[in-house]
């Protein structure tokens, strides 16, 4: 029952023998973006866990995702965050990229990092849009922010590719990106 | 591809207690994955890394409790994830082996007597590998408590 629970509750209904890793980029330098791609179809969805950390100078920056490098208009989004204080909702529609509302920036606590676990539901299916759902969040002592976040891509293409980028500056050093397939 | 969402270790609780240990974890996995199946006497639950019961963990909660939503911070001895009445808690344990960044980790609670609850959660001690978690309730885990450690492997 336990195996349910967890393979529901960080990717989709699965047994855990059926997790499997397929690509992970751990950075040994600043860098604007990182891809997945050519990510094969034999999975029924994907899940990408991360820790993140951008250079900008803020305490939190924004995180942004593309789908097979479709830059059209095709993205939509709802989140509803904390920040320790109060509770906040947003959404978007039309958006040239899914905003995955903020992650850890350069001003935050030293060797912090943010993380995240992004689901696409049914992502090879050629018969209908992609839904993603997100679980994110960082903490600076004092600071910090736990979002919930839901995704489209209005697209009926198979996800063969997927790409991070902050909203300014780069990924810092030790950010990781780790993709696993789920059947 | 290597199959790579795996159990370590699994404990149900013959009679209530106070803590439950998992040591020598391996440091062969990308993330931990914990999770708690039962309820506490009373209060929350939380989990200290490799003995530390110092001050350097903080979390930013986001949690309804039927009515309305809350956004709280806490600075604490330990992770919080909240309270059990017969509540499932998943604790994510984000690369807990690697010595060069801070430890993040986020629990999602789910009591059904109660709220719903997702937490992130900072341990602050000089980067060092997670090798125990221990599992402390501010009054006793029940009898019939179940505490699974999986871990995912990256490629």
């Amino acid at each position: 029952m336990l195996n349910n629970i967890a393979a529901l509750t960080n990717g989709g209904v699965a047994a855990i023998g059926d997790y499997e890793s397929i690509q992970t980029y751990t950075l040994s330098t600043a860098t604007a973006s990182v891809t997945f791609s050519s990510i094969p179809a034999t999975y029924k969805h994907l899940q990408i866990r991360y820790i993140v950390r951008s250079t900008q100078a803020s305490t939190e920056t924004g995180i942004n995702a593309r789908l097979n490098s479709d830059t059209g208009s095709n993205y939509a989004y709802h989140y509803l965050f904390g920040d320790g204080a109060s509770v906040a909702a947003g959404a978007g529609a039309t958006q040239t990229s899914l905003n995955l509302v903020n992650v850890t920036g350069a001003s935050a606590t030293a060797s912090a990092f943010a993380a995240g676990v992004l689901d696409i539901l049914d992502y090879a299916n050629t018969s209908k849009y992609k839904t993603l759902r997100l679980l994110q969040g960082w903490d600076g002592n004092g600071s910090g922010r736990i979002n919930l976040s839901s995704g489209l891509w209005m697209s009926a293409s198979a996800n063969n590719a997927i790409e991070f980028y902050p909203s300014s500056g780069n990924w810092a050093q030790y950010s990781s990106f780790a993709l696993y397939g789920i059947n | 591809m290597a199959k790579t969402y795996e159990p370590i270790a699994t404990q149900t609780l013959g009679s209530a207690t106070t803590t439950v240990t998992f040591s020598s974890i391996p440091s062969t996995y990308t993330d931990l994955v914990m999770v708690i199946a039962g309820s506490t006497s009373s209060g929350d639950g939380y989990l200290q890394f490799n003995g530390d019961t110092s001050s350097f963990y903080s979390s930013t909660r986001l949690y309804g409790n039927g009515s309305n939503a809350y956004s709280d911070r806490i600075s604490s001895f330990g992770v919080t994830i909240g309270g059990f009445t017969n509540a499932v808690s998943i604790i994510n344990i984000f690369n807990y082996a690697n010595t060069t960044t801070y430890k993040t980790s986020i629990a999602r609670i789910n009591n059904p007597a109660g709220y719903v609850d997702a937490t992130v959660n900072l341990w602050r001690k000089t980067p060092e590998a997670i090798t125990q978690i221990v599992a402390s309730a501010a009054s006793n885990w029940a009898s019939g408590c179940i505490f699974t450690l999986y871990g995912i492997k990256a490629a």
